[in-house]
């Protein structure tokens, strides 16, 4: 069966990224003014070319956000089940060569954290883990999925991609959202981050989406961890690829994030840094792109840029995470994924949403719906 | 009067709740539009705990109809799961059916949308089904027992206006149920537009929802959809399409 492996592989990186770099103010200024936007605009909105068009950019993707989603940010947290990693990635706090004792949460355990959670306020939740096949697997998902179903409205799962049959399988217990980041689609570079693990196959990550498409998930997330490589480029290819799924799999909502690369233990400085502006460039850039396409920001940013890209164009936010399971009740010492930015707790960050006229939502979806 | 399923509404202005930037705002626009049939979307709202939740609690008036919508739904079969529940919870047997499998544009289902009014009307639900602007679709659901059809005016959400109106137009005409325009109006002068070409109401969310001042804005929905009917009942003068030759051309006859 034909996937996005077959358009990637027709593209060349080092060409890409010799077209965003060409890019001038004459392409921008066609970008901006154009109904509707292509990925030669994407690339030119994402070029240094339009770095002195911000404030107009952050203008449109203002009120193409609000005609779209309304004056509205849906509020999740994620809620992380396990540490136990078998992959090597250069730039996680789970690699699998950082000896740190790990845990995986029992039923009981999720439970404590799950009321802890409740209590904060959230109807929408992010199953995340790393990839342990041994321990942390479909069953182990299906258990967790069973339990939790009755307290949330909406369940969403960033895991080690599965396959096309664990997909189907997982659905019916309430699985809405599956979120799986490609890290960077630059294939050496990509190998060189992953060394080790079943991560390592950059194709079956690749692929990933596809297989979520056929498994008819209601929505799925794409994206970049920004720092490993070019982010004009990598970001290009997420275009690229959401473009094709939402061609192919028309049934799917999707969503975007923009993580960049945040110190852990013992970790990766990043290749590449991207400032402030030229995150709210790639938001904007994304939105001007895709008026349709959810975007999501998380605690790995500073209260200050989290506080001012309400308005850019973000439609969901996280606060008042922990990333090491147990974090909210059981354990809170143990070992986290990366050291969050913003340590401001959900109400506060809803009444810094209100403060910027708009409202906070808590629950956008119902198990009875599916 | 509107009449549909019995229940009389002096507002042809029908509203959402979506979009708004507080509930509170929201409360104050609805009442400014004196709407009296205000959609609500079940994912939206807390239907087991309906006394606390924030937007079902501001609808609480004796003039405001609540109309449970189906929106996120991708099937018939989903639609009328979710209807029943709406109507347990919301004790209400009015649904306002969306089924949308396509989350990008949000169009409708023509053939799972058939299949569901054909359901819940037998099971003594009021359907009010969003649909395309599509004339036959429209008879189709008449036979299947629909209360009212709700034909898009443009791509829900894009505030384009009146795109459709030659369907609308033709729906309209062979009509034996109300028509509320529903989605893509974007001002006041559109839904005045839809009201003069004999719809029978409209449905507004967006263009009220995310204005800068959503209970002005409200209020000249209200003034519009008024002004719409009056004209319309009023019998608006048809534009002359060709102008009378000075010197008549079939004049030769009369000689």
């Amino acid at each position: 069966m034909s996937s996005f492996n077959d358009i990637f592989e027709t593209y060349s990186w080092d060409d890409i990224k010799a077209s965003i770099y060409a890019k001038t103010s004459v392409d921008v200024e066609r970008a901006l003014a154009s109904p509707k936007r292509t990925l030669e605009d994407f690339k030119a909105l994402v070029s240094p070319a339009a770095a002195p068009y911000l404030e107009q950019m952050a203008g449109i993707s203002q009120q193409l956000t609000q005609k779209r989603f309304g004056k509205v940010v849906q509020m999740y947290v994620p809620l992380y089940l396990s540490n136990e990693c078998n992959n090597i990635c250069t730039y996680c706090g789970f690699s699998y060569d950082n000896k740190v004792r790990r845990k995986t949460l029992s039923p009981m355990e999720i439970m404590q954290e799950v009321a802890v959670i409740k209590d904060m306020g959230y109807d929408h939740v992010l199953l995340v883990t790393g990839e342990a096949n041994q321990t942390v697997h479909v069953d182990y998902f299906k258990k967790t999925l069973d339990l939790i179903r009755p307290h949330f409205a909406h369940i969403s799962m960033e895991v080690q991609p599965l396959d096309l049959e664990d997909y189907q399988q997982l659905t019916p217990y309430g699985l809405n959202t599956v979120l799986v980041y490609q890290e960077t689609y630059h294939e050496d570079d990509y190998k060189k981050h992953h060394p080790k693990g079943k991560k390592s196959n950059f194709q079956y990550r690749l692929e990933t989406p596809d297989r979520l498409g056929q498994a008819g998930i209601h929505k799925m997330g794409l994206g970049v961890l920004i720092g490993l490589e070019d982010w004009r480029t990598d970001c290009f290819f997420t275009a690229l690829h959401l473009n094709y799924l939402e061609k192919r799999y028309w049934q799917s909502k999707y969503s975007l994030s923009f993580p960049r690369l945040r110190p852990f233990s013992g970790g990766l400085e990043p290749k590449v840094e991207m400032n402030d502006r030229e995150l709210v460039q790639l938001i904007c850039a994304y939105r001007l792109f895709n008026e349709e396409v959810e975007l999501s920001i998380s605690t790995r940013e500073s209260p200050t840029f989290r506080n001012n890209i309400i308005k850019l164009g973000i439609t969901a936010i996280s606060a008042g995470s922990k990333t090491n399971p147990g974090g909210y009740a059981v354990e809170p010492e143990s070992l986290e994924q990366f050291e969050i930015s913003d340590e401001r707790n959900p109400q506060e960050i809803a009444r810094v949403i209100r403060a910027q006229g708009y409202e906070p939502v808590w629950k956008d979806w119902d198990n009875c719906l599916a | 009067m509107l009449t549909i399923a019995g229940k009389t509404f002096n507002s042809r202005l029908f509203t959402g709740t979506g979009k708004f930037s507080s509930s509170a705002l929201m409360e104050d626009a609805l009442l400014a539009s004196g709407s009296e049939l205000v959609t609500v979307a079940l994912k939206r709202v807390d239907v087991k705990n309906n006394d606390q939740d924030d937007i079902l609690i501001r609808l609480k008036y004796p003039h405001i109809n609540l109309l449970p919508n189906t929106s996120g739904v991708r099937s018939a079969k989903e639609a009328i799961f979710a209807a029943q529940l709406a109507r347990e919870a919301l004790e209400t047997n009015w649904i306002k059916l969306e089924i949308h499998p396509d989350p990008k544009y949000l169009m409708p289902d023509p053939i799972e949308t058939l299949k569901a009014t054909e359901e819940l009307a037998k099971m003594g639900f009021v359907v009010l089904p969003y649909i395309h602007a599509d004339p036959v679709l429209c008879k189709r659901l008449e036979d299947a027992g629909t209360a009212a059809v709700m034909p898009l005016g443009s791509p829900i959400g894009s505030n384009k206006g009146l795109k459709t109106i030659d369907f609308l137009e033709i729906i309209i005409s062979q009509s034996n149920v109300p028509v509320i325009v529903d989605a893509g109006i974007g001002s006041p002068s559109d839904a005045a537009w839809a009201l003069e070409i004999g719809a029978d109401a409209v449905l507004v969310n967006t263009a009220i929802a995310i204005s800068s001042n959503p209970v002005q804005m409200a209020a000249a929905f209200k003034m519009a959809v008024e002004a719409g009917r009056m004209a319309f009942e009023a019998k608006l003068a048809l534009p002359a399409t060709y102008a009378v030759a000075s010197s008549p051309l079939t004049s030769f006859l009369d000689e």
